[in-house]
């Protein structure tokens, strides 16, 4: 079997430098997207005839069509539908957070749902404004029932963030690939981007569990 | 006070208030007693706009609520009310769920929202409890909480629907008693209740509802002694 690390030892902190592309890619868009489906969701509970029919359409069309293809559009048609030269970086902050912000609202949705009538009730017999009574009553309870769905939605985006590297930006993958190039090796420099994947994964589920934890602290 | 004209609701076909007038005066304490299904929770739930009446008007202290341009939200703050299954917030401790409303509606300070649910936790006996989360308390205890969460609002009128049918035998009366000691204090109050004998000590009229119609309205003694309709002498004996 041909297997040389030695080889590669050299490159290993430049597939490293990766980690910080993939871990801002999905930060920021996992929290753009809670925010943007948090928005959709509250839309799509509401009466607001239009504005309600678009969310539903919008996260038909998100969930509808593959990422990959959304990241294309946002990169490569962006320019020339609007002259602005669209940043890789942009480009997959935008895309992952729409795209996100679909998967995100149908389950903020279903939390809010799950949150007992009462609640409701209990709220506005105390005068509680319906905003008020949303972010303070409400969301807290619906997102507690969905941590783990939005745990899994985060390690979800992680992975997918690999698809940046399709544009040009220097993630884990990406990087991987540039060393793949250069010493015309396969296995050593995918397996380590594997690992780090994997690695980043696996805190991320121990962060939840935490956090999780703490939330149930009322129970 | 409380002003009900003519009330009708119906579900989809189902009617299930058919036309309900009646008035609670300032410091009054009605006992609304009935079948299950009569509609007495929906006539309760109406009051504070819960339900929204298919028709009528309902007036409280003057103002009428189902008026379509009422600010419904302010006339509410005029009303507490109690459920059934207690409905706190779970993600708070009992103090916040009592500070939560003062603070966030009524505009208080944290000080001073705190002080007044203090002396409201003392009244209803769980001082000790200030800092525990709900589930940590019996179906009693968050009962009490959730009057005393009620009376932080300062009502003028306080609903209470079904409020010891969720709880164990023993401790529908530690709910009672407080309720019994609200009575005293000349709060405005109507009870959807199956405790005979509290409405009978407790109420100074009874509103006795069944299949969505008023059918009597007397003092207790009255309604206990003597019940002048068939359907609340059959309803009697069978509760008693």
């Amino acid at each position: 079997m041909d297997l040389d690390f030695a080889q590669i030892v050299p490159y290993i902190p430049f597939i490293f430098e990766g980690i910080k592309v993939t871990l801002l890619v999905t930060l920021i868009s996992v929290v753009l997207g809670f925010i943007w489906g948090s928005i959709l969701a509250l839309i799509k509970i509401s009466k607001l005839g239009p504005l309600n029919w678009f969310a539903v359409a919008y996260t038909s069309v998100f969930r509808g069509t593959p990422l990959i293809l959304q990241l294309s559009f946002v990169y490569f048609a962006t320019p020339q539908l609007t002259g602005y030269i669209i940043s890789a970086f942009e480009a997959a902050i935008i895309t992952f957070t729409l795209n996100s912000g679909a998967y995100i609202s149908e389950t903020i949705r279903g939390g809010i749902m799950a949150v007992d009538k009462g609640q409701w009730e209990a709220a506005k017999a105390l005068g509680v404004p319906y905003r008020r009574m949303m972010f303070d009553i409400i969301l807290p309870q619906g997102v507690k029932h969905i941590l783990p769905a939005l745990v899994n939605e985060t390690i979800a985006l992680l992975k997918e963030s690999a698809l940046v590297s399709t544009i040009g930006l220097a993630d884990i993958l990406k990087n991987s690939n540039v060393v793949v190039g250069t010493t015309y090796r396969y296995f050593e420099p995918f397996l380590i981007a594997g690992m780090i994947y994997y690695v980043m994964v696996m805190i991320l589920t121990w962060v939840a569990r935490g956090v999780e934890r703490r939330m149930r602290r009322s129970d | 006070m409380i002003k009900v004209d003519q009330i009708t609701k119906s579900f989809g076909q189902l009617q299930v208030l058919k036309g309900i007038s009646t008035q609670i005066g300032k410091g009054e304490v009605v006992a609304i007693i009935g079948p299950s299904g009569s509609g007495k929770s929906t006539l309760l739930r109406c009051i504070n706009l819960m339900e929204e009446p298919t028709s009528g008007s309902i007036f409280i202290n003057g103002q009428e609520i189902t008026d379509p341009k009422a600010n419904v939200m302010k006339i509410r703050q005029q009303i507490g009310m109690v459920f059934q299954h207690f409905h706190l917030f779970p993600h708070m401790t009992v103090l916040n769920n009592l500070t939560y409303a003062p603070i966030k509606v009524k505009g208080l300070s944290k000080s001073e929202a705190e002080k007044k649910a203090k002396e409201l936790l003392e009244r209803v006996g769980l001082a000790d409890k200030a800092d525990a989360y709900p589930s940590r308390l019996s179906g009693g205890q968050k009962q009490r909480v959730a009057i005393a969460r009620s009376l932080v609002m300062e009502p003028d009128i306080m609903l209470f629907d079904e409020p010891t049918s969720a709880l164990d035998p023993e401790m529908v009366k530690e709910v009672l008693e407080v309720m019994k000691g609200l009575a005293h204090t000349g709060m405005t109050m109507a009870i959807v209740t199956h405790e005979m004998r509290f409405a009978e000590e407790v109420a100074d009229r009874i509103l006795f509802i069944d299949a969505g119609r008023l059918v009597e309205e007397a003092s207790p003694a009255e309604f206990f002694m003597r019940p002048t309709s068939e359907r609340a002498k059959q309803f009697l004996e069978k509760v008693r």
